[in-house]
C-alpha cells in the first residue's frame, strides 16, 4: 500500500524535474530582460527597463515586430486557405499518384529548412523578392501549408461524413452543407492549423536570414543579427515578449482543442 | 405495455383492412396513385449486382418496407431512391417526376438515419430548423414550424439542449422532426430503431405509425428485422441478393410465402423437402421412404414435383391433442425452451427431420423433458407448398429469428 502511493509521488518529482530542466533557459531570459547592465548578467545585479525603451524605441526592434506579425497574418490566411484545400482532396478523393501528392506536399517540413532557404535565395534573387516582404511570406506559405494539410486532415479524417449526406439530403447544396456543417465542425481544427501557421511563420529565422535583405528585416532575424554583432538585453527582451506571445497562443490553442473534443465526444457543452 | 400497444394497433390496422385473400400486389382500399416508381433499377459493384433489374411501384400514403438480411439490397436501393448512390441502369420516378440523375439536395425527400446523424453544432431548434433556413424561410417561419415539428414528436421542452445531451429515444425523434418539417412527400428510414432497445423500439413503432398517419405521408422503411416489418408496414418487400423475392401485407407473407426463402426468414417455419405423390386439391407429399404428408393446394402441382412443405411452428399440436390430426409424427423431444409466453419443443423426428413446436403458455403444467417419446400431428389446412428451389437464396443464420 505503501507502495503504491509512494511511486506517484516519485513521478510528480520526476515530472517536475524535467519540465523545469525545459523551461529553464525561458527563466534564464527574463529576468536579463529586466538588468540594469549593458551586457547579458544572469544573475542580474541592477533592475532597469532601458531594454524594453530601446526595444519600442526607434532602433528598429519594433518595426521588425511588427513586420514579422504582418508577414505571419498573411501566410496564416494564404497556407489555411491552400492547406485546408489540400487536405480536403487528400481525404475525400482518391486518384493515381496521390501517394506522391502527399510527400511533395509535406516534403517542406522533411527538408531541412537550410537547404530549402539557400534554393529560395537563388530562386528569388533574379525576381528581386530577396529583401522584399512578399518574398518572404510566399517562402512562409510553403514551409506552413504542410502543417495545415496535416491538422486539418486528421480533423477531417475523424469528420462523420453522414453529417454531410444529411445535410444534402435536407435540402442544402454540396457547397451550402461544407458552409453550414462541415466547416464549423472542423473549425477547432481549422483553428489549430492557422495558429500553427502563425507561430511558423513568426519564429522562421533560416529563411528570413536569406531572404531578408535590407528592407525586410524580421524579428528573428533582428534577434540572430543581435547575436552577431551586439549581444545586449534588449535581445532579451524582445525574447521575453515572444516568449509572452507563444504561451498566449498555445493557451488558445489547447481552449479551441478542448472545445472540438467536447463537440465531437458528444459530452455537454453546457453545464446542468 | 408497450407490446400491449402494439398488438392493439395492428388489431386496429387489420379490422379496417377487411377480410378475405387479397393478391400479392394488392393495392391499398383508399388511395391507389402511385407515387414512387423504380423501373428495372439496377446497381452494380464491378462484377457484384448488389441490386438486380428492381422494379416497384409505391403508392401514396402507404408504409412500405425493404426487408431482408445484409448484401440484400435493400440499403442500396434506399439509397439510390435518396440519391446518395447513383444506379447502374433503370428509372426513379417520384410524382411522375425522373428524379434518377438528380442530386439529393433536390429531391426533397424526407431521411432518417440509423445513426440519427444529427448537427452536433447546433441545438435541437436549429437542427430541426436547418431545412427551412436552407429553402430560405423567414425567421418566424421558420422558427414557428421547428417548434410545430418538435411539438408532433413531443419535444417542445428540449428545443434549446444539444444532440449530445439527449438520450438515443430522444435523438431520433429530433432526427425524424428534422426530416418531416419540410412537408416532403417521400419519407426514408434506414433501419432508424436499430440502436434503440428493445422495449423503447416497440414505443417508437407506436408513435412513427401516429405520426405517419397525422402527416400523410408515404414511408419507405428498410429493416432486417421482420418482426418490425410485419408490425409496422402496409406491404412489405422481401429481398435477397438484390432481387424482390416477394412483396405483399405482412398477412400475405406470412401465410402465403412464394418461396422457401421467404417462408424460412418471416417468422419460424419447419420445412419438409419432399415429392408430390397424388396431386388434385387434397395433395400427399412423400418426405421420406413412406412417409407420407397430406396437404392442400389451390395450385396445380404436377406428380414427381419437388416441394417444399411449409409448417408454422404454431400450427403443430403435441402429445394427446395430435391425435385428431391428419399428419402424425412420432420422434424424442431434443431441447424444450421456456420463453415465457410460450415454449419452443424441438423434437427429432423417426424421418430424420427435424421440427419445432410452439406451444402458447395458457398456464398449464408441461411435462415434457428432453429425451421423451412424443407424438406429433397437424391438419391438412396447417401447411402450405412451395416449389423446390434451384438457386434461391437462403437466409444466413443470423437472420433466423428464435431458432436454435
Amino acid at each position: 500500500m505503501n507502495g503504491s502511493r509512494a511511486a506517484p509521488f516519485a513521478v510528480w518529482v520526476l515530472a517536475c524535474l524535467v519540465l523545469l530542466f525545459l523551461v529553464f533557459p525561458i527563466f534564464v531570459i527574463i529576468p536579463i530582460s529586466f538588468s540594469g547592465a549593458s551586457y547579458l548578467q544572469f544573475p542580474p545585479e541592477s533592475f532597469s527597463l532601458r531594454w524594453y525603451q530601446e526595444y519600442f524605441g526607434g532602433g528598429g526592434w519594433w518595426e521588425s515586430t511588427l513586420l514579422s506579425f504582418k508577414i505571419a497574418i498573411v501566410v496564416t490566411f494564404f497556407a489555411t486557405a491552400f492547406g485546408t484545400a489540400a487536405a480536403f482532396a487528400l481525404v475525400r478523393s482518391t486518384f493515381p499518384g496521390k501517394a506522391i501528392v502527399y510527400g511533395v506536399l509535406l516534403s517542406p517540413i522533411i527538408v531541412p529548412s537550410i537547404i530549402t532557404a539557400i534554393a529560395v535565395y537563388f530562386l528569388f534573387a533574379p525576381l528581386h523578392l530577396v529583401g522584399n516582404w512578399w518574398g518572404m511570406v510566399l517562402a512562409h506559405t510553403v514551409l506552413a501549408i504542410p502543417l495545415v494539410v496535416v491538422v486539418v486532415s486528421a480533423s477531417l479524417s475523424g469528420f462523420r461524413i453522414v453529417l454531410e449526406q444529411a445535410a444534402m439530403g435536407l435540402g442544402a447544396s454540396p457547397a451550402v452543407a461544407l458552409w453550414r456543417v462541415t466547416l464549423p465542425i472542423i473549425s477547432p481544427g481549422i483553428a489549430t492549423a492557422a495558429l500553427l501557421a502563425f507561430l511558423a511563420s513568426f519564429d522562421e529565422v533560416v529563411v528570413a536570414i536569406f531572404l531578408s535583405g535590407t528592407n525586410a528585416v524580421t524579428l528573428p532575424k533582428r534577434m540572430w543579427d543581435g547575436v552577431w554583432l551586439e549581444i545586449t538585453p534588449v535581445i532579451a527582451a524582445a525574447s521575453t515578449i515572444i516568449i509572452g506571445l507563444t504561451v498566449i497562443l498555445f493557451v488558445a490553442i489547447e481552449f479551441l482543442r478542448r472545445r472540438s473534443e467536447t463537440i465531437a465526444d458528444g459530452a455537454p457543452l453546457v453545464c446542468q | 405495455m408497450a407490446n400491449q400497444a402494439v398488438h392493439e394497433f395492428i388489431r386496429a390496422k387489420v379490422s379496417t383492412r377487411g377480410s378475405g385473400e387479397q393478391p400479392e400486389s394488392s393495392r391499398q382500399s383508399s388511395d391507389s396513385t402511385v407515387s414512387v416508381q423504380l423501373q428495372c433499377l439496377s446497381k452494380q459493384y464491378g462484377r457484384f449486382g448488389a441490386v438486380r433489374n428492381l422494379s416497384l411501384d409505391v403508392f401514396r400514403g402507404e408504409f412500405l418496407t425493404l426487408l431482408g438480411p445484409s448484401g440484400s439490397g435493400k440499403t442500396t436501393t434506399l439509397m439510390m431512391l435518396a440519391g446518395f448512390v447513383n444506379p447502374t441502369s433503370g428509372k426513379i420516378l417520384v410524382e411522375g417526376r425522373d428524379i434518377t440523375n438528380e442530386p439529393p439536395h433536390r429531391r426533397n425527400i424526407g431521411m432518417v438515419y440509423q445513426s440519427y446523424a444529427l448537427f452536433p453544432h447546433l441545438s435541437v431548434l436549429r437542427n430541426v430548423a436547418f431545412p427551412l433556413e436552407v429553402r430560405k424561410c423567414s425567421r418566424d417561419e421558420t422558427k414557428a414550424r421547428a417548434m410545430e415539428a418538435l411539438s408532433i414528436v413531443k419535444l417542445e421542452s428540449l428545443a434549446d439542449r444539444y444532440p449530445s445531451q439527449l438520450s438515443g429515444g430522444q435523438q431520433q425523434r429530433v432526427a425524424l422532426a428534422r426530416a418531416i418539417v419540410f412537408r416532403p412527400s417521400l419519407l426514408l428510414m434506414d433501419e432508424p430503431l436499430g440502436a434503440l432497445d428493445k422495449k423503447l423500439r416497440e414505443h417508437m413503432q407506436v408513435e412513427l405509425m401516429k405520426i405517419k398517419s397525422r402527416l400523410d405521408v408515404t414511408v419507405v422503411y428498410v429493416t432486417h428485422d421482420q418482426e418490425e416489418a410485419l408490425t409496422m408496414s402496409d406491404r412489405v418487400v422481401v429481398m435477397a441478393d438484390g432481387v424482390i423475392q416477394q412483396i405483399g401485407h405482412p398477412k400475405d407473407l406470412y401465410e402465403r410465402p412464394v418461396n422457401r426463402f421467404v417462408a424460412d426468414f418471416i417468422g419460424d417455419t419447419n420445412i419438409f423437402d419432399g415429392e408430390i405423390v397424388t396431386t388434385g386439391p387434397l395433395i400427399t407429399v412423400m418426405i421420406s421412404p413412406g412417409v407420407m404428408l397430406h396437404a392442400e393446394s389451390s395450385k396445380n402441382f404436377p406428380i414427381g414435383d419437388r416441394v417444399c412443405v411449409i409448417l408454422r411452428p404454431e400450427r403443430v399440436r403435441v402429445g394427446a391433442e395430435s391425435l385428431n390430426c391428419k399428419n402424425q409424427l412420432e420422434g424424442v423431444i431434443d431441447r424444450v425452451v421456456y420463453i415465457g409466453d410460450n415454449s419452443r419443443v424441438r423434437v427429432l423426428l423417426a424421418t430424420g427431420n427435424t421440427l419445432v413446436a410452439k406451444l402458447q403458455n395458457c398456464g398449464q403444467t408441461l411435462s415434457m423433458n428432453a429425451g421423451d417419446r412424443i407424438r406429433v400431428g397437424w391438419d391438412r389446412e396447417s401447411t402450405w407448398l412451395v416449389p423446390a428451389p434451384q438457386n434461391v437464396p437462403t437466409p444466413s443464420a443470423l437472420d433466423d429469428d428464435g431458432s436454435f
